[in-house]
């Protein structure tokens, strides 16, 4: 099961890579090298990538991913560049390390979230524990010392990240 | 028109990077200099991207109808998605190897992981 995601993956890449080789469309001879390098491929990663990445087949999720990217992801992004550019001119910063509790339940809902919480406004992930259901997120301007969830830090992330990484 | 689309494209790109490069001079420490440089090239880079993409998909359909332009808009589309999923990686190790080697916040009100790292 896995040796086919990772195959559907790599030969996605392989297309989207090679579009325009006759017309607009992939010669023939490219299809067949790339099924040969996809398999290759699949065959010597599929122990790394693991058993539960098929799930991330579904096309339902991709619509997810897309409309997060282009929605509450890539506004939170424009927020957080105002938001440094200010500091960066007028210099008013009150940084700090605190503690996140979070609800999440695998691994790639831990990615998602640090990873949206990092590139959204002032604050950046520096450690997280799974273990404890924590996040330690660096903060540049501390309102809260001891936040309750991950409201303050993360608006709507969270819930995105639980959705999506499921 | 299209000129002045990617003219504003590529301003905003240019903008955000050089406020990376001045964030890097006049924040304090290492956390807050990460944070001026992730978000500002992540989202500069975007930009300049974003006119990459937007002049080859107006060379393609208005000037020469030549695949290789949708060629060039594929690829650095691409290299946006890369971007966005490796740059955050690349600063949650470095801020996590800093507090690991004992570097404190500068000025911090308040810092949980004293003493667990």
């Amino acid at each position: 099961m896995s040796f086919i995601a990772v195959f559907i993956w790599s030969f996605v890449l392989w297309l989207v890579l090679t579009a325009g080789s006759k017309g607009l469309l992939w010669s023939p001879e490219e299809l067949i090298a790339g099924l040969i390098f996809s398999g290759v491929i699949a065959l010597t990663t599929k122990d790394i990538i693991g058993e539960k990445a098929s799930r991330f087949l579904n096309p339902a999720k991709w619509v997810g991913f897309v409309i997060y990217a282009i929605g509450p992801l890539f506004w939170g992004m424009v927020k957080a560049n105002l938001d440094v550019a200010y500091r960066v001119i007028t210099g008013k910063i009150k940084p700090g390390i605190v503690r996140v509790p979070v609800e999440l339940e695998n691994d790639a809902q831990y990615t998602i979230l640090s990873n949206s919480i990092t590139l959204t406004p002032g604050t950046l992930t520096v450690d997280a524990c799974p273990e404890e259901k924590a996040l330690y997120v660096h903060w540049i301007n501390v309102t809260e010392k001891e936040p309750e969830s991950s409201e303050v830090i993360a608006g709507s992330f969270e819930k995105w990240a639980r959705r999506l990484g499921r | 028109m299209i000129e002045w689309l990617i003219g504003i494209f590529l301003a905003i790109g240019v903008i955000f990077n050089l406020l990376a490069s001045v964030g890097l001079l006049r924040f304090p420490d290492v956390y807050t200099r990460i944070h001026a440089a992730t978000k500002c090239t992540t989202f500069g880079t975007i930009f300049i991207v974003l006119a990459t993409v937007t002049y080859a998909i107006y060379s393609y359909f208005w000037v020469e109808k030549d695949p290789s332009w949708i060629t060039i808009g594929i690829h650095s589309a691409l290299v946006v998605i890369f971007l966005v999923l490796t740059n955050p990686v690349g600063a949650h190790a470095l801020g996590r190897a800093a507090r690991k080697s004992g570097i404190l916040p500068h000025g911090a009100v308040i810092d949980e992981l004293e003493g667990r790292l």
